[in-house]
């Protein structure tokens, strides 16, 4: 019977896919290009080494950015502001690291701990609002997330966290090849494979075992299935708030570090600062589960990456935007309609069996 | 109006979903301008039943004839046509329209581009009056009392064009004196020439306003009787629909102990106004004994058992086998071995679209079998729910399924097992076998009786008052958050406690 509900559970994603190509299509042939070529120089390119170094890497900061939206969807609380909590967690773990001197074991750590306590604790101005003033968090996480921004524009520019680096911007002090992250070069031979592509890997397995495994997790879950009957249990819904925001915020602390630790070196005002709304997209394609993630982070970063084939080929690169923004609404609409489905069939087969058994329900 | 033609005619229906028969040889005759019961247990069948009538779903077999032309209704929209509608039980109002806006709503009449809202008042007062369904149009929903807001769904119905109303469980939501106006409505809407198609359980309610009632079982009809010509009892009715003699809830014979499990002083519970919603109360239960407290629903039972389990602000104090537990967490005093079965089970006992086995860990997810307080035990809380599955006869192919895909029925055995798991001391219980059919209920009941006879403290609330006398070794009346009253189960019977709590009589002790 799990089985059926994973079997049942793979249909949206394929629908998204088959959907997006076959609009994607569409739109191909109304711009006068070639389907057949733009697919299979995306499929070409996509998968020679680099360009799958390329997409681990890129799916590393997707998956952590997901991992922290998805913790908050399963009690339904949404956490809009991993872009502030991750570019907050970044500079400083960036400060930090650039002023440390230790081996690199020690130095990596004290950064991740950096990251994951400024992510918190820009988190946690939200749920303080939540469960001490009734703002919802939504809105909350939106502004912080402005605020964040103008923060270490401030910072970076004006205040002595600030230096010229070596690509002619200001930004951090750049961290020293011990304090590095930089990784593994498995595939190819001139790109490495992220060292936090590793961490990624046990950050999710953290996350299924908290999630399923603990009391806390449970409630947590409980309190996503149903706030009232949670609160009757004996869950205290203010403290899950709480402590549901600040582990979402610590692991969107982490999500600028695969980049900063594996190449940049350095927070400079180029770094991006929108993976946060990536994550939220890889949530819903995932549906927080964490293998559903990690698949639509590699399908993401996969999209993203061939893009930049695509312009080579004189096609525009947004074709992959609008790919990518097909398969959420495709995947988001039939999840909900396999959902209510699956309810009514479930109900269905429990009749069937009882009748079976020679019960009436 | 001819007399020989019946208003609704269904002949030999039969419906069968995958693995299940819903109805097999249904056959009804409503007679119209009458008000026709039908009456079955949970589960027995009547819903599908009126699906089938207001066409939304399609019987497999057999033919549905209105005013004496046989038709088939493809959707809603069909029946509506041939004059049918339907009142559900639950409320499709928007709360921030006015009466008016609520009962055009979806069939608005028109003048050109706008709505034309003179006519639709004029028309909504010429219903109102024919059927003595008085509103005012102007008022908001928002503001409105249940009883309003039903004739507001009638009034809808009637603004269709239906001159045949079904109404489900039309009185579930009702306190009694909302439901004699309802039956003063019915019958007003009888006499303007309508016909009433009414489904309830509740075989007093069904004996005092039905002309004419069909009994279902199992899914299919299984008789009709008129109670204006046949001498007719509940208790006849009630043998019909189960096929066996109802069972009564008797707990005699002295179980009571020394112990005080649960010593409650001077509970005061105010509400948002300010207002005392409880006021004042205290009262004491022992080890084997069962407290029942009577009252009309909306005097403070809930908010009692909320401020029992920690879920509701109250001033006073609350001692449990000793311990002051005033200002303890709902956690916590369900650690300590206090069991809660709430009166809204889907709201606040269940997680409807988990498995069995983790509603099984709902409100014990700290505990063994469920948990070590950190890591949960899937395993063991597996097995345990397996054995509540099997000792509270809980009917599922399986632990895995979804809570939602069970009965209403079962889903209250799976939750009065799960409160009756680790020896609980105290009992907190409201309504424990609402919706149950009767030979769970019975069951249950044992189990009560049980765990009482080891010494289980009970707090019962049950709006089911031959299961509150029968169950109770002690009984006070709550009216308007107080106890005005106590009543002694031996002797007094359901109709003395009504009236105690009404606030209309005194019981003797």
């Amino acid at each position: 019977m799990n089985f059926r509900r994973f079997g049942i559970s793979l249909i949206a994603p394929l629908l998204g896919v088959v959907i997006s190509v076959a609009v994607t299509s569409v739109i191909l042939v109304a711009i006068n290009a070639n389907v057949g070529d733009v697919f299979s120089s995306m499929i070409r390119y996509g998968t020679s080494p680099r360009a799958m170094t390329l997409i681990l890497n890129l799916a590393t900061t997707y998956f952590l950015s997901a991992l922290a939206v998805a913790i908050g969807f399963k009690m339904n609380l949404f956490n809009i502001g991993v872009n502030g909590q991750y570019v907050l967690g970044a500079v400083a773990a960036g400060a930090v690291a650039g002023a440390l001197t230790l081996p690199k074991i020690p130095s990596v750590i004290i950064t991740i701990l950096v990251a994951m306590v400024v992510g918190a604790a820009w988190a946690g101005i939200a749920a303080w609002l939540k469960v001490a003033r009734g703002v919802s968090e939504v809105i909350s996480t939106i502004m912080l997330n402005f605020i964040a921004i103008a923060i270490i524009s401030y910072v970076i520019v004006r205040t002595s966290v600030g230096h010229e680096t070596s690509l002619n911007v200001r930004g951090t002090k750049e961290i020293a090849e011990s304090g590095m992250l930089r990784g593994l070069a498995l595939l190819d031979e001139g790109t490495k494979i992220y060292g936090f592509f590793f961490i990624s890997i046990f950050i999710g397995i953290a996350y299924w075992f908290i999630l399923n495994r603990t009391r806390f997790g449970y409630d947590l879950r409980a309190t996503g299935h149903s706030a009232s009957a949670a609160r009757t249990s004996g869950i205290d819904a203010r403290r899950m708030t709480v402590v549901t925001m600040l582990l979402s915020g610590a692991i969107a602390g982490l999500v600028g570090l695969p980049y900063l630790l594996g190449e940049a070196a350095s927070y400079n005002l180029n770094f991006p600062t929108d993976w946060g709304f990536t994550g939220i997209a890889i949530a819903l394609l995932g549906r927080n589960n964490p293998v559903g993630i990690a698949v639509g982070a590699l399908l993401w970063a996969f999209l993203d990456v061939a893009s930049g084939q695509l312009i080579l080929e004189g096609i525009p690169r947004e074709i992959t935007t609008i790919m990518q923004g097909l398969i959420v609404i495709v995947v988001v609409i039939s999840y909900e309609i396999v959902r209510r489905r699956q309810l009514t069939t479930e109900q269905t087969r429990v009749a069937k069996a009882l009748e079976a058994q020679g019960v009436s329900a | 109006m001819s007399q020989n033609v019946a208003a609704v005619e269904l002949k030999g229906i039969w419906k069968r979903f995958p693995g299940v028969i819903a109805n097999s040889d249904i056959n009804l005759k409503v007679e119209p301008g009458t008000v026709h019961a039908i009456v079955g247990e949970n589960g027995a069948g009547k819903s599908t039943l009126m699906k089938i009538l207001y066409g939304m779903q399609k019987p497999d077999e057999g033919t549905i004839s209105i005013n004496g032309t046989e038709l088939s209704f493809a959707s809603p929209s069909d029946a509506i046509d041939a004059g049918i509608g339907m009142v559900h039980q639950h409320f499709m109002l928007a709360d921030n329209f006015t009466v008016l806006e609520n009962i055009v709503l979806g069939s608005e009449p028109r003048k050109g581009l706008s709505l034309n809202f003179d006519k639709a008042r004029a028309d909504i007062s010429a219903i109102s009056s024919e059927n003595g369904l008085e509103v005012d149009p102007d008022a908001l929903v928002a503001d409105l009392g249940v009883g309003d807001r039903q004739r507001i769904e009638i009034l809808k119905v009637l603004y269709r064009g239906a001159k045949i109303l079904i109404l489900d469980e039309p009185t579930a939501v009702l306190v009694p004196h909302e439901v004699h106006e309802l039956f003063d409505t019915l019958r007003d809407l009888k006499k303007a020439g309508n016909t009433i198609i009414f489904i309830s359980h509740k075989l007093d309610e069904v004996l005092s306003i039905a002309d004419e009632i069909t009994v279902i079982r199992r899914g299919t009809t299984v008789g009709s009787v008129n109670p204006h010509t046949q001498e007719v009892s509940a208790q006849d009715l009630a043998v019909m629909m189960v096929g066996s003699e109802l069972p009564t809830p008797e707990t005699r014979g002295d179980t009571i102990r020394d112990e005080v499990v649960l010593a409650v002083e001077n509970l005061t519970v105010l509400a948002s106004g300010g207002k005392p919603i409880v006021d004042n109360i205290s009262f004491q239960i022992r080890s084997g004994e069962i407290l029942g407290i009577a009252g009309v629903e909306g005097n403070g039972q809930a908010e009692i058992l909320d401020a029992l389990m920690g879920l509701e602000n109250s001033t006073g104090t609350v001692h449990f086998k000793k311990e002051d537990i005033s200002n303890m967490s709902t956690r916590n005093r369900r650690e300590l071995g206090i069991g809660f079965i709430p009166e809204d089970r889907h709201r606040q006992a269940l997680l409807l679209t988990a498995p069995l086995w983790e509603n099984r860990m709902l409100g014990h997810q700290t505990l063994a079998p469920n948990s070590n307080g950190f890591l949960l035990t899937p395993g063991a809380a597996k097995d345990d729910t397996k054995r509540i599955v099997e000792e509270f006869d809980v009917r599922t192919p399986g632990i895995d399924v979804l809570a939602s895909a069970l009965s209403g029925g079962n889903q209250q055995k799976l939750i009065v097992g799960r409160e009756m798991s680790g020896e609980p001391k105290l009992l907190i219980a409201a309504h424990p076998t609402r919706g149950i059919d009767v030979g769970a209920q019975a069951a249950i009941w044992d189990h009560l009786r049980h765990a009482r006879e080891a010494g289980l403290a009970v707090l019962l609330i049950s709006a089911d008052l031959d299961e509150l006398i029968g169950l109770s070794d002690t009984i006070k009346v709550l009216l308007r958050g107080a106890f005005v009253a106590d009543a002694n189960p031996a002797t007094v019977t359901p109709e003395q406690l009504g009236t105690a709590m009404t606030g209309a009589g005194k019981v003797s002790a």
